[in-house]
């Protein structure tokens, strides 16, 4: 990973941990037209407070999001394995046998159960036979955060990632009938005697709350990025970075590719995108 | 007036200790829920809300039915409900107890209930029904003490108490117009996406509170020597006639919707709650006796009740009754939560089976109001007997 980039997932981690990051934004999106102030259009949501240059947080400054390239998965399912593993042994997820209990951040399933409202009918093989990576799109505009009663999840507004407070969580799963991807998931019992490899970095949680994929945040604060993106490392299979941001390396895959999202149609704005 | 309680027939305490054991069913078995956690239930990750949401679902109705006695008393003076109004706000009491008892039961982490105080979420539609549920509980233990003690001093009520009164009204209707915002504001969730959640949710609990107010009625003129009049309980019928008309034709209109687009996300719950759906060459069907059995009672009520010969005679007026109760707890108390988690957000389908224990807290949360709504009968009754006698 260059310096640079490198330095970016670390300002954006911090802003994670600290919850607010005001200068680091600033620096974050510190190409020269932001910096100068003359935000090329092109930057679309650059908040007025950055290009005043000023100390106050943006509120819109960073949209973390991700693009994933289905084409590299096909070519090597193994790696998508990877990447769940990763997931796994970084968040301490535990593996329950039954899929009643089941514990998911992110997680492999077919094409029509992930796009439902995409046609399914006479689909090509390869898009029949692959399995596609599932995960929580941390919404720009998230249903789950809107459910909640106690602010438990919520979205981190410097860095647009739908986070979770397990501590605060009162377990009404609220937010998981207004998920519209199934992208949460309840602890229904003790999860700890079901985590395979125990990591002392990050938390297990308790029964009786709710969880879900959190961007990495942990790692990010670190100037690591996301665990499943570093199992997919240099073969473009997930992108990762700014929306926001007209330089960053995941605008450059959406300007050439075409990607599409979950469930557009339902307003949440997802931040996952799929080449398919 | 709460020494009332104490004194009864046999009868009477027959009855409370055959709750109690209910009641210590249940507790004992949320002992057990409590300590291994919500995982003692049939909920699974894709039907995260079970039989405690759909109880407190149906049971908000059943408080907010309670309306159907003050509206006519207070606001349109008719007289005839004022031996029974005292009943419907004492019924609203019991059912928001066992409502917030499931609410308990639901949580995965109890002893943090408070974060909703602690944390106001104004966009939470659960923020605004602990606000209104809290409120209409407050309101009904109010208006129904006062309203008891001045008739038992035989003076009139203060009229103060006729602000607390009046606002009882419109809370009622939000209790259960909140409740169905938890559900019909979700995106992704078609079935439960519809404009006619709120006054379909209404329509049914105007027919299935006062119903059970009906009930209570027959019971307590056999049991108790209370007689609600002739004249009340007719004018109570043709409210549940027209109220259960209505979700009737509600329900209707979902069909209509739902199968005249032809849009396949607005059928499939329809499909899965009526005529099992079909998926991946398995037919997932466990809700179909239930939904059937609720059409059937519910027209089989309607036609007893609207027969003016069948109503006159208690039993079958009773069974008339209890059929549309029934009926409208298998729509609203079973079928539509359920429903809404099918498919989930990913087109897959799992079916939801209550575990024994899950029933054995669900039961306990029912003795509890059958006891809270025994316990207020008695003094309400008591205190009519006392100023009668």
């Amino acid at each position: 990973m260059d310096e640079q980039r490198r330095k970016f997932l670390k300002i954006a981690g911090a802003s994670v941990v600290a919850g607010i990051g005001a200068p680091a934004i600033i620096k974050l999106s510190a190409s020269p037209a932001f910096a100068s102030g003359h935000a090329a259009p092109a930057a679309g949501h650059a908040p007025a407070a950055a290009a005043h240059g000023a100390v106050e947080a943006a509120p819109k400054g960073v949209r973390l999001g991700m693009v994933i390239d289905m084409r590299k998965f096909t070519d090597k399912p193994e790696m998508l394995d990877g990447a769940i593993s990763a997931c796994i042994d970084a968040h301490n997820v535990p593996q329950f046998p039954d899929k009643k209990n089941e514990i998911k951040w992110l997680w492999k399933a077919p094409f029509e159960n992930v796009f439902t409202d995409q046609s399914a009918y006479h689909s090509s093989k390869r898009i029949a036979e692959t399995d596609f990576a599932v995960l929580c799109n941390h919404c720009d505009d998230p249903p789950c955060v809107r459910a909640c009663p106690t602010q438990a999840t919520f979205k981190v507004e410097s860095t647009g990632i739908v986070a979770m407070d397990f501590h605060r969580c009162i377990g009404c799963r609220f937010c998981m009938a207004a998920c519209p991807y199934g992208a949460r998931s309840f602890n229904w019992q003790d999860p700890r005697p079901y985590i395979k490899k125990y990591n002392k970095e990050f938390p297990s949680r308790m029964k009786g709350v709710v969880e879900k994929c959190n961007f990495c945040a942990e790692r990010l604060a670190l100037g690591q990025e996301p665990a499943c993106v570093e199992a997919c490392k240099g073969t473009g299979a997930i992108t990762f970075g700014d929306l926001n941001d007209p330089k960053s390396e995941l605008r450059a895959v959406l300007d050439k590719e075409f990607t599409i999202q979950r469930k557009p149609t339902l307003g949440t704005k997802p931040s996952v995108f799929y080449i398919v | 007036m709460i020494e009332k309680t104490l004194k009864g027939k046999p009868a009477y305490w027959i009855w409370l200790a055959f709750l109690g054991m209910f009641m210590a069913i249940g507790a004992a078995c949320y002992v057990r829920q409590y300590n291994f956690g919500l995982g003692m239930t049939g909920m699974s990750r894709d039907v995260s809300w079970g039989l405690y949401i759909s109880q407190f679902t149906f049971l908000v109705g059943v408080a907010a039915g309670g309306v159907m006695l003050v509206l006519p008393y207070y606001i349109h003076d008719y007289k005839e409900f004022g031996r029974i109004t005292i009943l419907g706000e004492f019924l609203a009491i019991a059912a928001i107890v066992m409502c917030l008892l499931f609410i308990m039961a639901d949580l995965g982490q109890p002893m943090r209930a408070l974060n909703v105080v602690l944390h106001p979420s104004p966009n939470s539609m659960l923020f605004y029904d602990a606000i209104v549920l809290n409120g209409y509980l407050f309101l009904n233990v109010l208006c129904g003490w006062v309203i008891l003690t001045a008739e038992k001093k035989q003076v009139k009520p203060p009229k103060w108490i006729y602000f607390f009164v009046y606002l009882s009204i419109p809370f009622a209707v939000s209790i259960h117009t909140v409740t169905a915002m938890l559900y019909c504001g979700l995106p992704g969730r078609h079935f439960w996406l519809s404009a006619i959640i709120a006054p379909r949710f209404l329509a049914s609990a105007f027919a299935a509170g006062p119903a059970l107010i009906i009930i209570a009625c027959l019971v307590l003129k056999r049991v108790a020597g209370f007689d609600a009049g002739r004249k009340a309980m007719n004018k109570l019928i043709t409210i549940i006639i027209y109220a259960a008309l209505l979700n009737m034709f509600f329900v209707g209109l979902e069909f209509f919707v739902g199968y005249y687009s032809n849009i396949p996300g607005h059928k499939h719950a329809l499909e899965y709650l009526f005529f099992g759906l079909e998926h991946h060459g398995h037919v997932y069907n466990n809700l179909v006796p239930f939904m059937w059995a609720f059409v059937i009672l519910a027209f089989g009520a309607i036609a007893t009740l609207a027969t003016p010969a069948a109503r006159k005679n208690d039993l079958v007026l009773g069974l008339g009754c209890t059929a549309l109760f029934v009926a409208f707890w298998l729509d609203k108390g079973v079928g539509f939560v359920l429903a809404g988690f099918v498919p989930n957000g990913l087109h897959e389908i799992t079916e939801y089976i209550p575990t024994v224990n899950e029933l054995g807290i669900t039961i306990g949360v029912w003795a509890t109001g059958f006891m809270v709504v025994t316990l207020l009968y008695k003094i309400a009754i008591g205190v009519e007997h006392e100023v009668e006698g």
